[in-house]
């Protein structure tokens, strides 16, 4: 057996170039210092990601994208198939704890502010698919085509309506015409299985590739201490010590999956009516939660400005400098640029969690 | 590469055999339970993808057309639970009724009117009017129901 594997292992060494592949899995060290946990962020994002491609692919064995078919198939999966109520709850479950760590990745390497050159891009790609996963999980929610999931989508949607000039486009390009109907249905399904997964497939690759050639990224304030020599400048080789501690959180997080989806099945609620009222008490999912009590807050006209014009401009503008941020913190050290910047992102994590929490109570 | 010398001295590879028993036993351990984990996710998957079976009564009762819909020669395909049947009104006037599912391949046949058969056209299978394969590539005839006249509906019922 021994003998066959080392056999097969140099027959594919001599076609692939094995030694190639493997120098470049070694290249990568992780460095050890007490920050080092956040290092885990990103693989567990990809790793739930993966569970969503695969339980992904399951649910479309059944899934029917259509007014009429969506929310008994849906209901099928849940009640009929066997382990289908386990497959789409964990598929719910998933998506929420990606996006949760996707969240909290972002901002750790925020804080220790590893977007500094040369990992401008790497950070540019990171924030392009937190995009990506945010379209995931709002284009997700409206599938199973249930009350909840249909008033979500038309404010949602209607909310791309008060974009200047090109709102209105917008609005009928993502519902596929002027109402919330099954043709939204349809666009969403296209996109959440085809167009959003083609794209983070493409932006993952390359987050990965530059994080894999720039290796990890040790915080200012660790790396001015090793300069100093106050701290050992220690490490461990990513392939295999890390990985393996890896798969040990993956392990974990399979476990934490497989629990919430037994105890706390996803709910369907009832079956979309588009000519019946909005039930009350009525809130996007939670990672939304922050945009939608902002703009409770604001009233109808701020001096000229519609309230939700001015909530869109707010939220857009904040979007397009937290992308650049690399670039205009730039003098990254010890500087008072960059203490300014660290306090406009403890502002922006507070602003959310404020918010949020103002939202559910 | 080395035991083939040394048959029946040791199986393990040299390097193999440096590994301490007790590190052996706890790599054994830990491909068992990696093992466990990956049937656990396999067997929920595998049963996920069988289609849970749709229950269907063994008893049928169709009605297939209204007396006088059909003229003599001629045929029709209908919905029979959830399969084609085709009911056929032969040239002197009696109706038959059969699966309208090609036992070739599975295509759904036809009534052919020039040459009273019943004919597939996906690979020239032919079948007479009392459902036998007649030529063609089908290995068995037609299943035949039974037709009734109640009223003025034709009725096809199938009895299990």
């Amino acid at each position: 057996m021994a003998d066959l594997k080392r056999r097969t292992l140099d027959w594919l060494n001599e076609r692939m170039g094995g030694e190639d592949i493997e120098a470049f899995l070694r290249h990568k060290r992780v460095p050890i210092h007490r920050h080092t946990i956040w290092y885990y962020l990103g693989g567990m994002a990809l790793f739930l990601f993966m569970i969503q491609v695969l339980t992904g692919i399951l649910l479309l064995m059944y899934y029917r994208p259509s007014a009429n078919g969506a929310f008994e198939s849906v209901q099928f999966i849940m009640t009929q198939v066997k382990f289908g109520w386990l497959i789409r709850s964990i598929h719910s479950w998933s998506a929420n704890l990606m996006i949760f760590i996707v969240f909290v990745h972002m901002f750790s390497v925020f804080f220790m502010k590893a977007y500094r050159k040369p990992r401008e891009l790497t950070w540019v790609s990171g924030m392009l698919l937190f995009f990506i996963v945010l379209a995931f999980g709002f284009s997700g929610y409206l599938l199973p085509w249930n009350t909840l999931a249909f008033f979500a989508t038309k404010v949602g949607t209607d909310m791309a309506g008060f974009v200047p000039i090109i709102g209105n486009w917008i609005k009928v390009f993502l519902r596929g015409g002027n109402e919330v109907t099954g043709a939204t249905l349809t666009r969403f399904f296209g996109f959440h299985v085809a167009v959003l997964p083609g794209i983070a497939t493409l932006l993952l690759a390359l987050h990965l590739l530059l994080v894999q050639k720039l290796g990890m990224s040790v915080p200012p304030g660790v790396e001015q201490k090793i300069k100093e020599g106050k701290e050992p400048n220690r490490s461990m080789p990513f392939f295999p010590n890390f990985l393996l501690r890896d798969i040990m959180g993956w392990y974990g997080a399979l476990g934490v999956l497989g629990a919430l989806a037994a105890i706390f099945p996803w709910e369907l609620g009832t079956k979309a009516n588009p000519f019946g009222s909005a039930p009350a008490g009525i809130h996007p999912e939670w990672y939304f939660l922050f945009m939608f009590q902002t703009l409770k807050f604001l009233p109808s006209k701020v001096f000229f400005i519609d309230g939700e014009l001015l909530g869109l401009m707010l939220f857009g503008v904040v979007g397009a400098l937290w992308v650049i941020i690399p670039f205009l913190d730039c003098k990254v050290g010890f500087s008072r640029v960059t203490h300014f910047f660290t306090g406009l992102g403890v502002f922006a994590l507070g602003f959310i969690i404020v918010l949020s929490c103002l939202a559910i109570f | 590469m080395k035991d083939d010398r040394n048959p029946g001295k040791s199986v393990l590879h040299p390097e193999d055999a440096k590994v301490d028993p007790g590190r052996r036993w706890v790599n054994t351990l830990l491909g068992a339970g990696v093992v466990a984990t990956v049937a656990s996710f396999i067997y929920p998957a595998i049963r996920y993808v069988i289609p849970p079976p749709v229950s269907e009564a063994s008893n049928l009762s169709v009605v297939a057309a209204k007396v006088g819909e059909l003229k003599e020669n001629a045929a029709k395909v209908f919905k029979f639970g959830s399969t084609p049947a085709i009911l056929v009104r032969t040239p002197d006037g009696n109706y038959r009724a059969f699966t309208a599912v090609c036992t070739h391949l599975g295509c759904t046949v036809q009534y052919r009117s020039d040459s009273h058969e019943i004919w597939c056209p996906c690979h020239n299978g032919k079948y007479n009017l009392q459902g036998r394969n007649v030529s063609g590539p089908p290995p068995r005839p037609l299943a035949q129901y039974q037709v009734h006249i109640q009223g003025g509906d034709v009725v096809v019922v199938r009895n299990t």
